[in-house]
């Protein structure tokens, strides 16, 4: 009843191409933000931000990041990590080389950086696809642990291999408290998210979709394969070396290159079939579901008063990720997303039945 | 013809930088052979694992993420069941678990996802990748445990005299080379002579045609996990009687990835022979190649029998996408 | 039916979120301690009998003495599956219970650690391990690498093969056979600094995690033959690189691990044919007969309380484990008898545990006699102990091979110094001054 988009009328074509076209969605969505910049300060305490809000904007991003390349334009990633971790790698070379820069240039240059490597590594899939440029993809995120772990100037010749940021500060700023850090995220990743959103509603988007859907005829109608899959790979591994920069500076604070290992690489994967591929909103979902689930899976069992051992938590860890994914891929190939959606359909009529 | 030109170049250069270490005296001759030998090794097991991909891809077009988690949860059960009975009993019902899993995959993952794309099938893999993980530690637990053949350790020393310091053989690898040739070479057999061969080659040369000329797809999957689980059994157990059974042998199968594409994916010789070349290619690249580049470039050493295979196999696949021995697809990309 | 489903995850992802962000606290008359262990993935054989020591040492407090002067311990777990992401997770998870020292039992996570604690006031005890420039308490005022880092360690090793070759080692090999991370890397500065004036080659050989694949390393060292191969690798590397040692021929007695690569997951798939091998002990071996180990199976496993197995019980990283609980209990004592408070906060540990003073006396009343030398921490010095003997496995068991040896301070002590000074320039940390400090 609340949610009804009778009496709603678009009058210009504007009005039809909104990101949200029903009013309802735009201020849920507006009254998120707002409750998230004013809301959550108030009622969030250091571990919500540490623990959840914070890995789950970076993750986030990073979901975005691979999902535009796999979701969007059906390029399977397997090196989404590697990408990561020269994003990761960029910015801490750019702050303790170049001292004078923003944090902000830093975290685009990390960006063009690693989309300069992602689409160097996005190559091969001009000549081949599907699981082969899985394999290939894979070769990368190798190829990168390696140069990281073993090139001594990527970690400024850090004897340990491991290294560590200095303390953040933007334009006089210090973002090291954690309510800090999250209104500093928020705002990083509504703009990349919006950016994101409306690059797929856009030319190059519908370039990439028509090139999942069926890449011959995407051919026959002009777009250029080559332009197609490679911006693709330019602009997701902008997001994931975004995201890594992020990931290095604001959560983890100290990092080796085995925080962007293989499984990183996983995760994601498994944040945007759970999520939704092909959709931005999933990306914040999967992520969420990957973030909190462990948490969950802590913490409820004692609640129930069924202590579980540790391993026994991890393990259940690892076959509800696996059942999951196998349940979404058989029930809901659309994933979180798609549910929301089925909700907001129900919810138009609610609580009406027809 | 210039794709040939391409892979005719790529095999030219391989065999230079096989026998370049020899050319170039960087290493005596006992030695070099030694390495040729650990490499021969390491590569016939790669194939053991690799061979499990191409049987399961080649009948059902499943890209099988979930081999390494198979042969770990194969290693486990055999060795725990191992611990209360005698090792043959603990084998049989390891063999029995392996076929049961085989038909439960069939049931709840490939059926309803049948027609589906390869990389949604190989994500669901990966589902049961990680299920089997968690699965197989939550029965068998997780610490390390022992499997134990009863193979000597001891490395022999053979052909003394013709060079200096001899060559050290490793009884276990020499063993487990054998049972690997063994077992592909039955399988081989296996899938040339007999009627259930027969199905699976039509099934996978057509998987409509084959089941309307009587075919039944479902049963020829069931068979064919199954396989998959016993060569996952059998790596479980070279592997497992090496390293002693414990998580960490499900890594060994991401080792095998850059051998099935090397080789083609639909192609069991491709897999022996992609295994031996990566097996040989890596550990040369490894024992030579690294400490070179890092007297060159600086780098600390070593390591990068990680990446070589991969970048190799990815080298190949731009030349030829569909592997050496693959089927050629035509397909425009 | 799809709708029913649609439905009900939709519900319980909400329940979910809703479940999963809430927070507890602790009571207030408890003592709480993390514990960051990993019982699943490629480290567990390793991680299994430290945390069942850790957590077992707690129970016992519990039960044998009521608590630490009468304030219960209370713990609770979180799997790392030595991850360093996944460790901050759970150190983020935890600290909101207000925990009175942390034991991350991975070098990553405390170099991941060590610019966190300072802010949360909790101690980061890293028993064994962690940074070796954190031996500098003005710089690094809340890490306590007790007992030895592993600088000390590669200058015992060093020290013990000197005295073998007859005090020289010129012109001789050593080969470093490292995990690939933090902690494979930092004996590298010292054992090169020691190559500089001792005269040896050094030769590094990394091994990526999880190590499985050792066969080229153990060629290139058959290639190379050096006359000492020193092993500093964890979990499945430890018996990949002893079996490999087999397969190639190199003789186990020229092989040395660090205390980490000295227990029994790593020698035991090897068995009879790892006879020989040598290993670094922290102070303490396999011992089994100790006070302490017979009032944990009085009052722990008896009463069917035991997290372990019974057999397990005086394992060399169980006894490792018990150490760092009873090390971070003894901290808790004297931060008690400081601040005349039962329940003491993480600070008040910190101070504690840059004041401890665990002597002879101290540990034969502790019940560890015959495991321990005497530690003593300060403002400059937050190791405490500085010695360590060899032990070697024999096929069946491990018994000390050596006397005991004591790290050499002024070779370490001036890498901890310039090690420290740059971290403290890096991370413009201000050095506390020692003599005024109390």
């Amino acid at each position: 009843m609340i949610y009804r988009e009778n009496g709603q009328f678009k009058t210009s074509y504007r009005a039809d191409q909104q990101i949200f076209p029903i009013v309802q969605d735009r201020v849920l969505v507006l009254g998120l933000v707002a409750f998230a910049v004013v809301g959550v300060p108030l009622l969030a305490g250091e571990y919500l931000y540490n623990a959840i809000l914070v890995p789950w904007l970076i993750l986030s991003l990073a979901a975005i990041g691979l999902n535009l390349v796999v979701g969007y334009c059906g390029q399977i990633s397997l090196g989404a990590g590697g990408i990561m971790a020269v994003g990761a790698y960029a910015a801490y070379n750019l702050f303790i080389r170049v001292p004078a820069l923003n944090f902000l240039v830093v975290l685009l240059l990390a960006g063009g950086a690693a989309a300069a490597v992602g689409m160097l590594f996005g190559i091969p899939s001009l000549r081949i696809k599907g699981l082969y440029l899985a394999v290939a993809t894979l070769a990368a995120q190798f190829f990168l642990d390696w140069l990281f772990s073993r090139v001594g100037w990527f970690t400024n010749y850090a004897s340990s291999g491991s290294v560590s940021t200095p303390a953040l500060d933007l334009f006089g700023v210090s973002i090291a408290a954690p309510a800090r850090k999250f209104l500093f995220l928020v705002g990083v990743v509504t703009a990349l998210a919006l950016i994101a959103k409306n690059l797929v509603r856009s030319s190059i988007g519908r370039a990439w979709m028509a090139t999942r859907d069926m890449d011959v005829a995407a051919e026959v109608i002009g777009i250029r394969p080559v332009h197609a899959k490679l911006t693709a790979f330019g602009v997701s591994s902008f997001y994931l070396g975004v995201a890594g920069a992020l990931w290095g500076f604001v959560y983890l604070g100290s990092w080796e290159p085995l925080a962007f290992d293989i499984n990183m690489a996983l995760n994601l994967l498994f944040m945007i079939i759970i999520g939704g591929l092909g959709s931005i909103l999933g990306c914040f979902l999967g992520a969420a579901f990957m973030v909190i689930l462990p948490i969950f899976l802590n913490r409820v069992p004692s609640w129930l008063g069924v202590p579980l051992s540790t391993a026994m938590i991890s393990n259940l860890e690892h076959m509800i990720f696996g059942g999951l994914i196998i349940f979404f891929l058989i029930v809901e190939p659309h994933g979180l997303a798609r549910l929301w959606a089925i909700a907001k359909d129900k919810l138009r009529l609610w609580p009406f039945p027809h | 013809m210039t794709r040939r030109i391409g892979i005719v170049v790529l095999l030219a250069l391989l065999a230079a930088g096989l026998v370049a270490p020899v050319v170039l005296g960087a290493a005596p001759g006992g030695f070099y052979i030694e390495v040729l030998l650990g490499g021969l090794m390491a590569g016939v097991l790669y194939s053991l694992v690799a061979l499990g991909f191409v049987l399961i891809y080649k009948a059902s077009g499943v890209f099988n993420f979930a081999q390494g988690a198979m042969v770990l949860f194969a290693a486990l059960s055999m060795a725990r069941m191992g611990e209360v009975m005698p090792i043959w009993a603990s084998l049989v019902l390891t063999f029995g678990i392996m076929v049961v899993l085989a038909v439960l995959i069939e049931r709840l993952v490939l059926r309803p996802l049948v027609n589906q794309e390869g990389v949604t099938l190989l994500m669901a893999t990966l589902g049961i990748a990680y299920f089997l993980d968690g699965f197989g530690q939550t029965i068998w637990g997780s610490d390390i445990y022992k499997l134990d053949l009863g193979i000597s350790k001891e490395p022999a020393l053979i052909l003394e005299n013709v060079f200096e310091g001899g060559i050290l053989v490793s009884r276990e690898d020499v063993v487990a080379a054998a049972t690997a040739t063994v077992l592909v070479t039955f399988l081989a057999l296996f899938f040339r002579r007999t009627a259930v061969g027969r199905a699976l080659r039509a099934v996978a040369d057509d998987q409509q045609a084959a089941q309307s000329v009587g075919v039944p797809l479902n049963r020829i999957w069931t068979i064919v996990w199954s396989v998959a689980g016993v060569v996952a059994l059998v790596a479980g157990m070279v592997w497992g009687s090496k390293l002693g059974v414990q998580f960490s042998i499900s890594t060994v199968a991401l080792k095998s990835l850059p051998v099935v594409f090397l080789g083609g994916l639909t192609s069991v010789t491709g897999a022996i022979v992609g295994g031996l070349i990566i097996g040989v290619g890596e550990k040369m690249a490894a024992v030579f190649l690294g400490p070179w580049m890092a007297a060159t470039f600086g780098v600390a050493g070593g390591g990068i029998e990680d990446w070589f295979a991969y970048v190799l196999a990815l080298v190949f696949m731009l030349f030829r996408p569909e592997g050496l021995f693959g089927e050629v697809r035509i397909d425009r990309v | 039916m799809k709708r029913y489903i649609a439905r009900l995850m939709v519900v319980g992802f909400a329940g979910a979120v809703l479940l999963g962000t809430a927070g507890t606290a602790a009571a207030a008359d408890e003592l709480f301690v993390p514990v960051l262990v990993y019982r699943t993935g490629a480290y567990a054989p390793n991680g299994i009998p430290w945390a069942d020591g850790f957590v077992d040492y707690l129970k016992l407090v519990n039960a044998r003495d009521g608590g630490v002067n009468g304030v219960k311990l209370v713990w609770e777990e979180c799997e790392t599956e030595y991850k360093t992401d996944r460790g901050v997770e759970c150190y983020e998870r935890l600290k909101s219970r207000n925990p009175i020292a942390v034991n991350p039992l991975s070098t990553g996570i405390t170099f991941a650690l060590t610019d966190k604690v300072p802010a949360d006031k909790i101690p980061l005890f890293t028993t064994g391990y962690g940074r070796s420039d954190s031996a500098d308490g003005s710089v690094f005022q809340w890490n306590f690498p007790l007992m030895g880092t592993y600088w000390n360690a590669a200058d015992i090793l060093i020290q013990h093969v000197a005295k073998k070759e007859g005090g020289s080692l010129k012109g001789k090999k050593i080969a470093l056979v490292y995990h690939d991370s933090p902690y494979g890397k930092e004996p590298i500065p010292l054992l090169e600094e020691r190559a500089k004036t001792m005269g040896y080659n050094f030769l590094k050989l990394p091994v990526t995690h999880p190590g499985v694949e050792q066969k080229a390393t153990w060629l290139q060292i058959r290639q190379e033959r050096p006359d000492y191969v020193f092993l500093w690798g964890w979990g499945v590397m430890n018996s990949a690189a002893i079996k490999e040692a087999v397969a190639v021929g190199y003789p186990r007695s020229k092989m040395y691990g660090v205390w980490w690569a000295a227990a029994e997951p790593d020698v035991s798939p090897a068995e009879a044919s790892g006879a020989g091998y040598n290993g670094l002990a922290l102070q303490h071996s396999a011992e089994r007969t100790a006070q302490w180990h017979k009032d944990m199976l009085k009052y722990v496993y008896d009463k069917g309380n035991g997290t372990g197995k019974k057999e397990e019980v005086g394992d060399v990283l169980y006894n490792r484990g018990a150490i760092s609980a009873m090390l971070v209990i003894e901290a808790v004592k004297v931060a008690q008898a400081k601040f005349g408070k039962k329940v003491v906060t993480g600070e008040q540990v910190r101070w504690g545990a840059e004041h401890l003073n665990v002597d002879q006396a101290r540990i034969k009343a502790l019940g560890f006699e015959g495991m321990l030398q005497p530690i003593q921490t300060s403002c400059t010095d937050h190791v405490g102990a500085y010695k360590a003997r060899i032990h070697t496995w024999d096929g069946k068991k491990w018994s000390y091979s050596s006397d005991w040896y004591e790290a050499d301070r002024k070779v370490v002590s001036a890498l901890v110094q310039a090690s420290a000074d740059k971290y403290a320039a890096e991370k413009k940390i201000e050095k506390r001054d020692c003599s005024k400090a109390q």
